[in-house]
């Protein structure tokens, strides 16, 4: 199980206006596998992200622990509010410690 | 009638929901002995879901996100997949309101729990019923 991770995509706005609440969407691709599912009688082995971090200007923005009920291709959307001009951090974790990152860079209109 | 009983036969092993006690204890890891209020949760989720390998959610807690008043994390519960946890988050300051978007797994009709914890160690419940027209964990 040495396959990187996909490339996250990530739908932001590239500026905004100081104090403006912008709309950050997230997708992730993945299979989620749970270790529960069967194929033609053979059971598929658990491949599953734990976790995924987003920091806005090094700062703790959002935190997601992921379960088995999050489904396949995990998409999120939150609400930033953008007082300056703003760096994201987004990283995926897998069960095997694997990463996947993206950032984004939001500028001041 | 016999078609009915082998496909029961084949569902059975593999799509036992947990129990009301595994779920409970999903919920007391995360909120400890809190005692959830009702209420103060906006749940947006389609009352069918035409497939429940990937059913929208939004949840949006009725908060001002200030520094007195503020969410501090969001737990997700499914009260018949074969196990409940869905996921947690954890909100940060700069998030403008406490509102996630996600998508999730559900294996049949059910119920979606969701819990809030404020800044003051309170926590506040909502749920919303999702019929599931195809379900999506073991298929």
């Amino acid at each position: 199980m040495s396959t990187p991770l996909a490339a996250p995509r990530i739908r932001a706005p590239r500026s905004a206006r100081a104090g403006e609440v912008v709309e950050i969407r997230t997708l992730m691709e993945h299979p989620m596998e749970t270790g529960l599912r069967q194929e033609g009688g053979r059971t598929i082995p658990r491949d599953m992200l734990t976790r995924m971090r987003v920091r806005l200007n090094g700062e703790a923005l959002l935190e997601a622990e992921f379960r088995n009920g999050t489904a396949a291709n995990p998409f999120h959307v939150f609400f930033v509010r953008i007082d300056r001009a703003s760096e994201l951090e987004f990283t995926w974790t897998d069960e095997a410690g694997r990463t996947a990152r993206a950032t984004h860079r939001i500028a001041l209109a | 009638m016999k078609r009915r009983a082998i496909l029961s036969l084949a569902l059975l092993p593999f799509a036992a929901a947990a129990s009301d006690d595994v779920l409970n204890a999903a919920i007391r890891a995360e909120i400890g002995d809190a005692a959830p209020r009702e209420g103060g949760i906006t749940l947006r989720v389609p009352p069918v879901a035409e497939n429940g390998g990937q059913v929208p959610v939004t949840v949006l807690v009725d908060s001002p996100q200030s520094a007195e008043r503020h969410v501090t994390a969001i737990h997700l519960f499914a009260t018949r997949n074969p196990t409940p946890g869905i996921a947690s988050f954890k909100l940060g300051p700069a998030l403008a309101r406490a509102e996630i978007q996600t998508r999730i797994r559900m294996s049949e009709n059910q119920t979606l729990v969701v819990l809030a914890r404020m800044n003051d160690g309170s926590v506040q419940r909502a749920t919303a019923e999702i019929r599931v027209a195809t379900g999506g964990c073991l298929t």
